[in-house]
């Protein structure tokens, strides 16, 4: 139970938060959530009692498809882009982050939403390169929706011209399935994770604009074959760029700065 | 569990659709998932039972109806059936396929009363 709104248990629930104001917590806007358990539906004044068949036909996840575009909207309308980063665990994500901001932040204005199940620690690591950063805590939930960044957007007051940075939750499944109205998704991979990534996440890949191939200073360690990536990729996305990059020797990270001047 | 956020959307779904008609509950809900979607039909199963708890859709049965994987061949355009992104055209023998239909994850319909 948190101790500044009394709800309840912070595992379960979705909470954002920014670096240094961790009392100052706050929720997901309610507009977009229904949940009608049938209390007011009572009162209605016609009743149907005899059951009857409704044809939906929709997508399942058209409310969020909605709210997507909703998103994109309003960032084109400010001029902002939007980018969508994605990956297994670990596969370098912040790091890439933290070390673009300190490179590009004389050029381009960075805002950050961090997405993670618990803790601040990436925000916190996004918050000493000196930029805003908002950190959304998913709880049990593996991906971040629109509906979050909606919200977290809201506090954020993006200016004209800024690129914002989504990092999701560290996993290849789910966040294939949520747009976020992001104007390009990029997925990272790593050398250590192994070459057969496109293979086992086909949507991750079908829906991303632009793969990078993280750590390729561990090349020398590691069976990992560039060339059957690009191959697999190519497969399930024939328009996919790739790059390949180290975040820690900085190898290659002249291609990304580029791709992300000529992308926003 | 990656699952449980799409049986959550389903049933959101279900009951937003189920409210504008003032229904008092839903009996049933037909549910289309393509092969090669991504999602799990037995964890979906598993997830809808938690998804329904404390709403319209409490006690409603669901019935996951698949719909199978088609693709289409990059090199020649010949369309066949297939259960992966990652197969050869059985007419040339050729590598990279777009898919044609098994992605859907749709509500079709749902009975209320
Ligand atoms: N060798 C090597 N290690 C790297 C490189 N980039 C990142 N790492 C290390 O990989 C680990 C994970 O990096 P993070 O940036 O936290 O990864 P992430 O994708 O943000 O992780 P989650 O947010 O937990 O999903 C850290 O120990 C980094 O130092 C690289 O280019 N080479
Ligand atoms: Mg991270
Ligand atoms: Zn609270
Ligand atoms: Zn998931
Ligand atoms: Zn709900
Ligand atoms: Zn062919």
């Amino acid at each position: 139970m948190c101790d500044t709104c009394g709800c309840g248990s912070e595992d379960e629930e979705v909470i954002l938060r920014k670096p240094g104001k961790e009392g100052e917590h706050f929720h997901l806007e309610g507009e977009d959530h229904l949940h009608h358990h049938g209390e007011d539906l009572g009162q209605s004044h016609h009743h149907h009692h005899e059951a009857r068949e409704i044809v939906v036909e929709q997508n399942v996840l058209s409310r969020n498809d909605l709210l997507a575009e909703r998103n994109r909207g309003y960032f084109e309308a400010r001029g902002v882009t939007a980018f969508n980063l994605v990956s297994s665990p670990g596969a370098g994500k912040t790091s890439l982050l933290e070390q673009t901001i300190r490179d590009l932040k004389e050029e381009k204005k960075f805002f950050v939403i961090e997405g993670d199940q618990q803790t601040m620690h990436d925000a916190e690591r996004i918050d000493a390169t000196g930029v805003p950063v908002i950190q959304i805590n998913t709880g049990n939930g593996c991906h971040l929706d629109a509906r979050m960044i909606h919200t977290a957007v809201k506090e954020m007051d993006i200016p004209e011209g800024a690129v914002l940075m989504i990092e999701n939750v560290g996993n290849l499944v789910c966040p294939s399935l949520f747009d976020l109205g992001e104007h390009k998704r990029v997925v990272v991979i790593s050398v250590p994770e192994g070459d057969d990534k496109p293979v086992k996440y086909p949507t991750m890949f079908r829906s991303s604009h632009l793969c990078i191939i993280n750590k390729t200073d561990l090349l020398p360690y590691v069976d990992f074959d560039l060339e059957k990536v690009r191959e697999y990729a190519r497969q399930v996305n024939p328009e996919i760029e790739i790059l390949e990059l180290s975040v820690k020797t900085g190898e290659g990270m002249d291609r990304w700065y580029q791709w992300l001047r000529e992308n926003s | 569990m990656h699952e449980l956020s799409i049986a959550m959307s389903i049933v959101d779904l279900a009951e937003e659709y189920a409210a504008k008609e003032e229904a008092q509950r839903v009996l049933e809900m037909e549910i289309e998932v393509g092969e090669l979607s991504g999602v799990v039909t037995e964890a979906l199963d598993f997830a809808m039972e938690e998804a329904v708890a404390g709403t319209l859709c409490e006690k409603a049965r669901w019935k996951i109806i698949p719909i199978p994987g088609e693709v289409r061949c990059r090199a020649c355009g010949h369309v066949f059936p297939s259960d992966s992104l990652f197969s050869d055209c059985p007419r040339c023998g050729q590598a990279g396929v777009e898919l044609v239909r098994g992605n859907e994850m749709r509500l079709r319909s749902i009975l209320v009363e």
